[in-house]
C-alpha cells in the first residue's frame, strides 16, 4: 500500500483584520486602547457589518478612533457620542451603530448622555474603556480613579473624603430597563481578551436583533501615566482594578442566552 | 511532533512593548535590541526554534503587528482501499 506524501500546508492563524487601515495609532507602546480597537475589528469583520457600520468617536485619548476603522466614522463633542449615536440610529435604523469612550468621557462628562440613552433603551452599542484615569489630558484623576490611587491631581492618592468614591457604570446602567447587554471585563491576559471579544460580539448582536441598549466596560491599563512598565500595568489590572471593578454580566436580555 | 510555526512582526506598527515577549508560552520572542524600526523602537522578533502558531502574541499585541503563521498538520494519507 502507498501512501502519498503531502507537502505541509501554510495557514494564516492571525492576520491583522480588515476593518483596520494601514496607519500606525498614536497610542502609547503597550496601550490596551489598540486591543480594544482591534476586537471591535474584528467583530465587524467576523460578523461583516463594515459596510453598514457608523462608528462615534468621543473625546479623549481615542479621538482619533476615527483614523484607524477602516468605516464610516464620526467624532462627537466631548461625552456627547450616545446623544449623537442616538441620532443617528434614529435617522438610518438599518445602521449599525457603535460609541467608543473612555472613562472621562463616558462617566464624567458624558454621564447625562450615558444615563439617558440606557433609559430610552437606544438601540446602539457601546465600546466603554475604563483605565481608571484621563489619559490625554496628562493622567488627572478620573470619577474611576481606584481609592488611593496616586495620579497627577491626587499626588497622595485619590482621598475618598475629598474627591468620593469610584463610579461602577455597568452597576448603575444594569438598571435602565431599557439596558439590554450590560457586561464587565477585562484585558489584562490573552483569556481575558478572548472573552471580551466575544462579550463585544454579543454587544452588536444585541443591536442587530434589536433588543437595546449594549455596553461592554474593559478595564484596560494606562501604562505612561500609572507610570509602570506595560507588563507591570496588566498586573495592576488584575491585582488592582478588578476586586474595584468586578468582571461580570451585569444585565444580559433572555433572548440572547439562546 | 510539535506544530511548527512562525511570526512576521511588522516594523511600523511594532512600537517594542514587550507584551507579546511575557505572553509567549514557549518563550521564544524577544526585542530586537540590534535593530530600530523606522518609528524609533526595537520591534519583537522570534529568538528560537519551538513557535507553535498558537497566536498568543497576536491576541495581546496592542498594535496588531503581527502575523502568525503555521504549517497546517501533516496526516499521511491512505491509497484509496482498492485492490
Amino acid at each position: 500500500m502507498m501512501t502519498t506524501p503531502v507537502k505541509p500546508e501554510i495557514q494564516v492563524v492571525y492576520q491583522r483584520p480588515d476593518s483596520f487601515t494601514d496607519l500606525t495609532t498614536h497610542y502609547c507602546p503597550g496601550c490596551t486602547h489598540g486591543i480594544a480597537h482591534r476586537l471591535v475589528a474584528e467583530v465587524i469583520d467576523e460578523m461583516g457589518l463594515r459596510e453598514k457600520s457608523i462608528g462615534v468617536a468621543p473625546v479623549g485619548c481615542s479621538v482619533f478612533a476615527y483614523k484607524y476603522f477602516n468605516m464610516d466614522f464620526v467624532e462627537a463633542a466631548h461625552g456627547r457620542a450616545p446623544a449623537m449615536a442616538t441620532g443617528i440610529k434614529r435617522v438610518l435604523p438599518k445602521n449599525t451603530v457603535f460609541t467608543y469612550q473612555g472613562d472621562g468621557d463616558l462617566a464624567s462628562i458624558g454621564m447625562a448622555e450615558i444615563i439617558h440613552a440606557a433609559a430610552r433603551g437606544e438601540n446602539i452599542t457601546v465600546i466603554f474603556i475604563n483605565n481608571a484615569i484621563y489619559g490625554m489630558t496628562g493622567g488627572q484623576m478620573a470619577p474611576t480613579t481606584l481609592p488611593g490611587m496616586k495620579t497627577t491631581s491626587s499626588p497622595f492618592g485619590r482621598d475618598v473624603e475629598l474627591s468620593g468614591y469610584p463610579v461602577r457604570m455597568c452597576e448603575i446602567l444594569a438598571t435602565m430597563e431599557g439596558a439590554g447587554y450590560i457586561v464587565r471585563r477585562s484585558l489584562h491576559d490573552a483569556k481575558h481578551i478572548r472573552q471580551a471579544k466575544k462579550a463585544i460580539r454579543l454587544a452588536f448582536e444585541t443591536q442587530e436583533r434589536g433588543l437595546g441598549f449594549a455596553m461592554v466596560e474593559l478595564l484596560s491599563s494606562c501604562p505612561t501615566n500609572w507610570e509602570i512598565n506595560p507588563h507591570e500595568a496588566l498586573d495592576f489590572i488584575a491585582e488592582r482594578m478588578v476586586p474595584v471593578f468586578p468582571l461580570g454580566d451585569y444585565k444580559v436580555n433572555e433572548e440572547l442566552k439562546h | 511532533m510539535p506544530v511548527k510555526g512562525w511570526i512576521e512582526v511588522h516594523d511600523l506598527h511594532c512600537k517594542g512593548c514587550a507584551l507579546c515577549v511575557s505572553a509567549c508560552p514557549q518563550d521564544v520572542i524577544s526585542l530586537d535590541m540590534e535593530r530600530l524600526t523606522p518609528k524609533g523602537y526595537h520591534p519583537a522578533h522570534l529568538i528560537a526554534d519551538g513557535c507553535t502558531g498558537c497566536a498568543i502574541c497576536a491576541i495581546v499585541c496592542p498594535d496588531a503587528a503581527i502575523t502568525v503563521y503555521r504549517e497546517a498538520p501533516v496526516h499521511p494519507q491512505k491509497a484509496p482501499a482498492s485492490a
